[in-house]
């Protein structure tokens, strides 16, 4: 049986985008995860990656990498995967990890409510 | 490689001292303003993407079969706000038809609370989304979009109990197209956080 990556409308090409594969860790890149380049492209590199590393040399959240890329989410988590790897991009996490117990503290809200006041 | 899609015009870019990202849900039918709220609050165009994925081993029960595999693709705006140097705040205006739920977890896990976004000429739109929120203790606010042309004009009492909406839950009225407005609904939104933070907290 043939896996793809991701069925929808152009599936050849998210397959050579990523390599053939479908899956990645999903709890290693939240959508909301920050992303920052630790070096540049360098020559030879696949196209979405240099795009990511000329993106991210500042903070860029994971959702804004896929919106601007005009890639689906699990594509660019394997991607973002790819370069986490090789030391190519940090990721700077959520506070809250990703549980459905583990609740936002009111010291995080009263900074959230202080910040949007101020808009 | 197209060399101006380096220079990425009109983007935005973080500061570089943001570590801290949040997420906000805007969940809504169909032309209910999730993304003209949206719109109204971020401080960026908002942008689109979408997930994509397959049901067959995803865990999903499916009677029918194990054979079948179904796509799902939710398509979702998205806005940001910068709290401040550190922390930034992402809005997603999300779909609440039934195939959006299956991608919940995957996308919206850890997210400090939604918005129902309620059209009162179709409130029924909304009676699933409160149902799955309330599945996910996903907790949330119910803003009601006041449109120009809403002739009925409902109370909020008559709207609470259109939705079988429980006393503890938050409901405001907004106009979504406002910035003032939309900032109103977020403060809600974390107002009532903090307030079940705080509950919490207070218990030993």
């Amino acid at each position: 049986m043939t896996r793809r990556p991701v069925d929808m409308g152009d599936p050849d090409r998210l397959y050579t985008v990523t390599g053939g594969r479908s899956r990645t860790d999903d709890d290693m890149f939240d959508l909301v995860t920050l992303i920052v380049s630790e070096c540049g492209p360098s020559p030879g590199m696949q196209s979405e990656h240099i795009r990511i590393l000329e993106l991210c040399r500042h903070p860029t959240a994971v959702v804004e990498v896929s919106a601007e890329l005009k890639l689906p989410i699990t594509v660019v988590r394997i991607l973002l995967g790819d370069l986490l790897a090789t030391g190519r991009i940090t990721a700077r996490h959520p506070g809250r990890a990703r549980s459905l117990i583990d609740l936002p503290d009111s010291a995080l809200l009263e900074e959230v409510l202080h910040g949007l006041r101020n808009l | 490689m197209d060399s101006a899609t380096s220079e990425l015009p009109g983007r935005t870019p973080l500061v570089d001292s943001a570590e801290t990202g949040l997420k906000i849900v805007i969940v809504g039918g169909f032309g209910v303003g999730k993304t003209t709220l949206v719109k109204s609050v971020s401080e960026i165009r908002p942008l689109n993407t979408e997930e994509v994925m397959t049901q067959a081993g995803v865990g999903v029960d499916d009677p029918a079969g194990l054979t079948t595999k179904t796509t799902t693709t939710v398509a979702f705006d998205f806005g940001r706000i910068s709290l401040n140097d550190r922390m930034v705040l992402y809005l997603f205006g999300a779909p609440g038809q039934e195939r959006f739920w299956f991608l919940w977890d995957r996308l919206f896990a850890g997210t400090l609370g939604a918005v129902v976004l309620v059209d009162t000429r179709r409130m029924s739109d909304s009676w699933y989304a409160i149902d799955r929120l309330e599945h996910h203790n996903t907790p949330f606010v119910v803003a009601v979009n006041r449109f120009d042309s809403d002739p009925a004009s409902f109370s909020l009492d008559e709207i609470r109990q259109a939705l079988s909406l429980p006393a503890h839950v938050p409901l405001v009225e907004c106009d979504a197209r406002v910035r003032s407005s939309g900032k109103h609904v977020l403060i809600s939104l974390v107002n009532h956080l903090h307030e079940l933070a705080m509950g919490r907290e207070m218990t030993p």
